[in-house]
């Protein structure tokens, strides 16, 4: 058994170490990998502080990462094609600047979740569920219709946007990048959960009633949780659409939902580093599984089901023989 | 009389046929522990509930420190001075016990958001939750999971978490349910002290505690107010004993 707090160096320097020995002998696919297990790490993170620490089960957090990665798509679209986004009175120009267009993305997804929250929020369980996937399935028709922006083909960019003194066409450097945001969302989550907000929010997520009694609202607790956590799923999906250079209504998807979900349940639902493993092992399934038959997911499936009938903790549960979620 | 801290007026509550609430009225005065007692079903908790806040009343209305409280939720009258206890205890399980007691004194402190230095760090907020803690006699299971603690242990807890908070008054729906006969007593002791502090809204079955506590009882049946008096008054008043205490009269 491991002691849980060892388990964030150890995953956070195993995923380092891959990246860097795959930068030793030149194998950049691998640094790709890496680079897109810390991207779905970071939106599950941001998944993770609304469905693990809050226990709202949103199927729709595809909006924000969709949102972050039309934020980046629509920004590097107008600068590559040299003309201006206009929104009505206002004439914008593009950005090919990633901390802009990260602002952007987290700006947007931040309000989106505002809205998303109050209009879902007053629902719960299976409701809410529904509610949340019905507003993923309205952004990814929008983005289908949206011909200006591709339509169902989406949006190409050409040259991968940049960062001030970082040659981000470099892949380890960008995985750098990714790497350090993830660290960062991380640190975020931790000190969030130890703080006056993170003990109000676990408690809501556990007793609504008590939380209520003691003069503290759960409804305004768990719509914050949701504007932080849909924040940084859309930061994450900013830097996904960096990572392909493509953006298309596919990132709206509920399968995207659905699969956030999935790393966090893998990892260890509400745990610290459960988003990670569950991403790193999602990611490794899914080239290793995926080049030995089309129908990997059915593998992952099973995988999923023994951990929910055997390990409710996740594989955070399975190393730190802390068994049940949220410990 | 001493002031009047809380206070019902003519309050109904309907589910479809049944009259659970119907035309109560009653007050808490300082210092005093005002019981209610009743059969099962009689509506004692639906009445604790319209005065908490989680139910709404069909007509009437809840008076709090001279306040009409009857629109405002749960989380305002809470911040207005309004402590409750649960009769099925509603305790973060998963959390230690010391947690749960910190959750009441934050909610006391009122400022939640705060995102990034631990809530441990906050000497102020430990403080008065260990000596809530300390009060009810669980300092020793401070770090234990709640889930851990017996049946008679979540009821002190209960009790802590509402001493957090330093309310004006308290709401306490059967305290006693479960406990032991060494349990009850200890917490009938603890009660009677703390009225000086408060005055107590007590629901509760066991007779000896109500009988031993009690400034005034009030007996609910069938939704309505049968009987309001003194220990002395209710003991001697037949309708109770036809009603409730099961004799004949
Ligand atoms: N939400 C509800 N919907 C319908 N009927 C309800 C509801 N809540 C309570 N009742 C009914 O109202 C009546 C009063 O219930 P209440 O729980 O207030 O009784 P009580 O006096 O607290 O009983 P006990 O001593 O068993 O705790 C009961 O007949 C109960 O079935
Ligand atoms: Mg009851």
């Amino acid at each position: 058994m491991i002691p849980e707090r060892l388990i964030a160096p150890l995953v956070m320097g195993a995923l380092l170490a891959v990246a860097l020995w795959a930068l030793a002998v030149d194998a950049p696919f691998t640094i790709t990998l890496t680079t897109r297990a810390a991207i779905l790490a970071l939106a599950a993170v941001g998944l993770n502080i609304a469905l693990g620490i809050g226990g709202l089960v949103s199927f729709g957090h595809a909006v924000f990462f969709g949102l972050g990665g039309y934020a980046m798509g629509i920004l590097a679209h107008h600068a590559q094609s040299y003309t201006t986004l206009d929104l009505g009175p206002l004439s914008i120009a593009g950005s090919k600047s990633m901390p802009l267009i990260w602002l952007v993305a987290v700006v947007t997804s931040a309000l989106a979740a505002l809205l998303i929250g109050l209009l879902s929020l007053r629902t719960s369980g299976v409701y809410f569920i529904m509610i949340t996937l019905a507003f993923g399935q309205m952004f990814y028709y929008f983005a289908i219709s949206w011909a200006a922006y591709g339509g169902e083909d989406g949006l190409s960019i050409y040259v991968r946007n940049g960062f001030p003194g970082l040659n981000t066409l470099d892949p380890i450097q960008f995985f750098g990048l990714c790497f350090a945001l993830l660290c960062v969302a991380l640190v975020l989550h931790a000190r969030l959960r130890a703080a006056p907000f993170g003990l109000a929010l676990n408690a809501a997520r556990q007793v609504p009633a008590r939380v209520e009694a003691v003069g503290l609202s759960p409804m305004r607790l768990r719509l914050v949780a949701f504007v932080i956590s849909g924040a940084i799923t859309g930061l994450a999906g900013a830097l996904f659409a960096d990572l392909n250079r493509f953006v298309s209504p596919t990132m709206f998807s509920w399968q995207l939902s659905g699969e956030l979900i999935v790393l966090i349940v893998l990892g260890g639902t509400g745990r610290l580093m459960g988003p990670v493993i569950g991403a790193c092992l999602f990611v490794l399934l899914e080239h290793w599984l995926g080049a030995l038959t089309e129908f990997w997911h059915i593998w992952l499936g099973v995988i999923l089901l023994g951990i929910v009938l055997f390990a409710r903790g996740g594989v955070v549960g399975l190393l730190t023989g802390k068994a049940g979620p949220h410990v | 009389m001493s002031e009047i801290v809380l206070a019902t007026c003519n309050l109904v509550k309907r589910f479809g046929a049944l009259t659970a609430t119907d035309d109560v009225s009653i007050e808490l005065r300082a210092g005093e522990i005002h019981a209610l007692i009743g059969p099962n079903g009689a509506g004692k908790s639906t009445l604790i509930a319209q005065i908490s806040g989680g139910l709404r009343p069909d007509a009437g209305r809840v008076m709090l420190l001279g306040r009409d409280v009857t629109g405002a939720g749960t989380v305002e009258r809470a911040r207005a001075g309004l402590a409750r206890t649960f009769q099925i205890s509603a305790l973060a399980m998963e959390d230690s016990v010391f947690e749960n007691v910190l959750l009441g004194a934050l909610g006391a402190s009122g400022r939640p958001w705060r995102f990034w230095s631990p809530v441990s760090a906050d000497a102020e907020l430990e403080a008065r939750a260990m000596e809530a803690l300390a009060r009810v006699g669980l300092a020793d299971e401070r770090d234990r999971r709640t889930a851990e603690l017996s049946h008679g242990q979540r009821r002190q807890l209960e009790v802590a978490v509402a001493l957090t908070l330093g309310p004006r008054a308290f709401l306490m729906d059967e305290p006693m349910a479960g406990l032991g006969a060494d349990g009850s007593r200890r917490l009938t002791g603890f009660l009677d002290g703390l009225r000086a502090e408060a005055p107590i809204l007590l629901v509760e079955h066991d007779m000896d505690a109500v009988f031993a506590l009690a400034d005034r009882i009030s007996v609910l049946a069938s939704g309505r107010v049968i009987a309001s008096g003194t220990v002395a008054e209710i003991r001697a008043d037949r309708a109770v004993r036809a009603a409730y205490l099961g004799e004949g009269a």
